[in-house]
């Protein structure tokens, strides 16, 4: 049986319905939403991946290293937050985070 | 092509269980651990598609640096992770409610969809075949997006200097190394001379 492009889109579906599920599995834990958020934005690099390869395109890979980078940037800033939240609440539990507006 | 078959099975089963372990894990560790299985194997598959490049920049980014990243904050943080595991099964089936309307509607919509013909004429860059994958990338990356990777860099700086300036912080009553002051140190301010009589002291 030949590995299509469907197989790859369909291993990509899958990583992206967990990532959603996680989001709202773990309400409270914002170390494990940003690693689901890691997880969609990996799905959407299988996609593009995918695409590329099959259609010989290498623009997809292109775009595939770009998303990478933002990626990367997201759980610097992410985490970065994380740590002055938890300095000022002395917990990580984001339910009430909208105390801190306005 | 038995063996790329067998191996595209592995690789997408294990990165499929990983990520469900991750977001279930009881321990946030464990669930930092299995990302990283989750990224080893999601390279596998880039592997397998032939982009060698993404698949070892994906090792070198996510596992070298993000991942340990996260690691390191759940370590560092004191956090108490049983009081915010309450509630888990209570947003279970809201969250499985919506993964299952969303898995339906990219089923549906990878049913529906087919491939346009005009697309394998509108291939904006060919990948070569006589080249490697690196330098097919590099030729691509580094002429027609070239603006674009800048942007990229720009994006990595902002985030560097952004995770700086939040986590960066004086606290008060810290002796702390000032080489300026160090350095702008006289003579007249450091030494004194006194005149000591034999035999009376300071």
């Amino acid at each position: 049986m030949v590995i299509g492009l469907g197989h790859y889109l369909t291993v990509a579906a899958a990583l992206f319905t967990i990532g959603i599920f996680g989001i709202f599995l773990n309400r409270k834990n914002v170390i494990i939403i940003l690693m689901s958020i890691e997880l969609i934005l990996l799905s959407v690099n299988i996609n593009l991946v995918a695409f590329s390869a099959f259609l010989g395109d290498m623009s997809g890979q292109v775009f595939a290293l770009l998303v990478l980078t933002v990626a990367a940037a997201e759980a610097a800033i992410g985490l970065a937050i994380l740590v002055v939240y938890f300095r000022n609440r002395g917990t990580i539990a984001v339910e009430d985070v909208n105390i801190m507006k306005g | 092509m038995i063996l790329a078959t067998v191996a595209f099975y592995l690789f997408a089963t294990v990165l499929i269980v990983a990520a469900l372990l991750v977001v279930s894990a009881r321990n946030p560790v464990h669930s930092v651990l299995f990302l990283i299985l989750a990224f080893f194997n999601a390279a596998g598959l880039f592997v397998l598609l032939g982009a060698e490049f993404l698949a070892m920049v994906l090792i070198v980014v996510y596992v070298g640096a993000v991942a340990v990243l996260f690691l390191f904050v759940v370590m560092m943080l004191d956090i108490d992770f049983t009081e915010l595991r309450q509630g888990f099964l209570n947003y279970a089936p809201l969250g499985l409610f919506i993964a299952i309307i969303f898995f339906g509607e990219l089923v549906a919509v990878g049913i529906a969809w087919t491939m346009s013909p005009a697309l394998s004429s509108a291939v904006a860059h060919p990948t070569p075949t006589d080249t490697t994958n690196t330098e097919a990338l590099g030729r691509v990356l580094y002429t027609n997006y070239v603006h674009v990777f800048q942007g990229a860099g720009m994006v990595l700086l902002v985030a560097m200097i952004g995770a700086i300036v939040l986590t960066l912080r004086h606290r008060e009553g810290v002796k702390r190394q000032s080489a300026s002051a160090q350095v702008g140190r006289r003579r007249a301010e450091a030494v004194e001379l006194r005149k000591v009589r034999p035999g009376e002291g300071l």
